[in-house]
């Protein structure tokens, strides 16, 4: 076998033009390969992070019926403190859930005493909401003299940032809430600008933020009600695996009337930008596509030329008595080192393109968070996947090349001119 | 029993419409240890008599048998194998493999058709780099090497298995005067040192001289 891949080595030798350009192609698209999939993986995870840590959530369980009403906020597909209880049973016993907090999403009337517009607010429990969306507070503009760490006191409300530049509001000033409860019945209370926040991707990036305490009084609910709850997980590459679990254990909770009590959805269900992080995989994949055609058409074409200029070489060795089998090896290994080489480079100047990206890293803003910093990364499942199918492809392209070789009868091989 | 047994063979080439009979109704039988050469014009059909002995060619009628064996009946694998085992080739333009040095072409066939192991080829290729008086050459490349010294590699590698048989079409005609001579008076030696058969073919008068027994093909049919 090391005779067949040394021959085959030096085959490629030979042609040393030919073999190095070929190779420059295919290290060049597994190079692309490598360099695309970091930094869109990077820019995919880091939006999927500003998303899900700084708003959404990874996952979310409802009352039955409540997403697809979301639009409307209904009021009347709340969790009481029993069904509450539930949950809490099932996110607890759950060791790969890192926490939960409880949310209140309501429609309300905001008014600076000359003006009044419609606000969607997110009502929240601070401490808890710091933990499963840590940050949250990113997001936000405080007073300069406002004490670090506090999200959210009781009787604070913080708003858009378009509706405060809309409503002339700044921080400090007072304000108004009205409200409609489930009952239809009008509340209203006053509160105080504690902070503006940056719209982020989706109708949800567009909330205001509230105690849960003043939500619940200014809903005038007489019993601590929830709408939403919002989860963490330890490990995000669990997502999937740990929302199936919960599923499972939420389709047993039935209502009265037999049906489910109780939805969830990953984040990718409730926010429009997974249909981005769709396309970014889609392009990545279209990219591994361009480059197995590259290596696809590349040896096709190097090992077509090689057998056909090797003619009476190929009539030698089965003149000589070389089994057909050993000549189509032959020919494979030298597809196959050519593959090889050229995925050895391209893995090298790949990985080299990733390190210097990661030393000179590429800003791009969000929102009001400037200089976010992709640090593209590349998984080793990932390398070896990429490296696995240029092998196979090698392989693959030599296939027709090197059968031909093998069933080339000698004497016409030998007479070739 | 001869080592090689022609019996009735013809071989017909079919171009376009046309027949052309490259060999007709040949009866003749090959001693062992013998060398033979095949003489006459070009167009006579020595090339054809050579692979068809060879087994690198079909006849399309008659019957051959190289060391009891009838090889017109065998399949490509089997026919590999069987000249693997029993006939050496010599070839007019040496036919070396360019990538690999006079050792590597001699060992081709050791390693790639015998699968002999390593311990055993190196003594075996030095005796026969020896026979040839290429040992000091053993590690040039062929295009380092000149014509006559080209053609020993080749005899050596045709050698290194041990054949019984060894076929070489027209093996001087790349080769000058004196090259010639000694490719062929070395041919001679390794069918006296081994015990190999010789068949090669020529239109050299001064190399038909050479051969113990000659056979003359005209048109096709000895004469």
């Amino acid at each position: 076998m090391i005779r067949i891949f040394k021959i085959a080595l030096r085959n490629l030798l030979r042609y040393k033009r030919r073999t190095i350009l070929t190779s420059i192609l295919i290290t060049l698209g597994i190079v692309l390969v490598i360099l695309f999939s970091g930094l869109a993986g990077s820019f995919k995870t880091m939006m999927i992070g500003q998303i899900t840590d700084s708003n959404l959530s990874q996952m979310q369980i409802h009352k039955k019926g409540y997403i697809s009403s979301m639009d409307t906020m209904p009021l009347n597909l709340t969790l009481d403190t029993k069904r509450y209880k539930k949950i809490e049973e099932i996110l607890s016993g759950n060791t790969d859930v890192l926490s939960f907090a409880p949310r209140i999403k309501l429609n309300a009337m905001l008014s600076n005493f000359t003006d009044t517009t419609n606000i969607r607010l997110n009502a929240i429990s601070p401490e808890q909401e710091i933990l499963v969306c840590p940050d949250v507070g990113s997001r936000m503009t405080f007073a300069k003299d406002r004490e670090q760490g506090i999200l959210l006191n009781p009787g604070e409300v913080i708003i858009p940032e378009k509706l405060a530049k809309g409503m002339k509001l700044k921080i400090g000033d007072p304000i108004v809430l009205v409200a409609n409860n489930k009952d239809g019945s009008v509340n209203g209370l006053n509160f105080t600008l504690a902070g503006i926040i940056e719209s982020v991707l989706g109708p949800q990036g567009k909330e205001g933020y509230m105690h849960i305490k003043d939500a619940r009084e200014l809903l005038r609910m007489d019993k601590p009600e929830v709408i939403e709850v919002a989860i963490r997980l330890h490990d995000f590459d669990k997502l999937n695996k740990v929302y199936e679990v919960i599923s499972s254990e939420l389709a047993g909770i039935i209502n009265k009337k037999g049906k489910q009590e109780f939805e969830i959805h990953t984040w990718d269900k409730l926010s429009p930008f997974s249909n981005i992080a769709i396309m970014i995989d889609f392009m990545t994949i279209t990219m591994k596509l361009i480059m197995i055609a590259i290596v696809l058409i590349s040896i096709l074409n190097v090992m077509m030329m090689s057998v056909y200029e090797r003619v009476r070489e190929i009539g030698t060795m089965s003149a000589i008595g070389t089994s057909p089998n050993r000549i189509m090896s032959l020919f494979l290994a030298e597809g196959l080192l050519l593959g090889l080489l050229s995925t050895i480079t391209g893995n090298i100047i790949g990985l080299g393109g990733i390190f210097i990206l990661n030393i000179y890293k590429i800003s791009f803003a969000f929102g009001r968070q400037d200089n976010l910093l992709l640090s593209p990364t590349v998984d080793v499942t990932e390398l070896l996947w990429v490296s696995g199918i240029v092998l196979l492809i090698s392989v693959f392209a030599t296939l027709q090349p090197a059968y031909k070789a093998s069933r080339m009868e000698p004497v016409d091989a030998l007479g070739h001119v | 029993m001869a080592l090689v047994q022609i019996e009735n063979v013809s071989k017909i080439y079919q171009t376009g419409d046309v027949e052309v009979a490259a060999l007709s109704d040949i009866n003749l039988s090959i001693e062992k240890s013998s060398f033979v050469s095949f003489v006459g014009p070009s167009g006579s059909g020595k090339t054809t008599m050579l692979n068809m002995i060879g087994c690198l060619d079909m006849p399309t009628t008659g019957k051959i048998l190289v060391d009891g064996k009838q090889v017109d009946t065998l399949n490509r694998q089997k026919k590999a194998a069987f000249r693997g085992d029993v006939i050496g080739f010599i070839f007019q333009s040496f036919n070396l493999f360019p990538v690999l040095t006079a050792y590597e072409n001699i060992e081709y066939p050791l390693v790639m058709i015998k699968n002999k192991p390593a311990r055993q080829r190196k003594e075996i290729i030095l005796n026969v780099l020896d026979s040839v008086g290429m040992l000091s050459q053993k590690d040039k490349f062929p295009d380092q090497l000149s014509g006559g010294q080209k053609q020993r590699v080749a005899v050596a590698r045709a050698l290194v298995t041990q054949p019984k048989l060894v076929m070489a079409d027209e093996p001087t005609a790349n080769l000058d005067k004196e090259s010639s001579i000694n490719v062929i008076r070395l041919m001679r030696d390794m069918k006296d040192k081994f015990g190999t058969t010789f068949i090669f073919s020529t239109h050299d008068p001064r190399i038909m001289e050479e051969a113990e027994i000659t056979h003359t093909l005209v048109d096709g049919k000895l004469a």
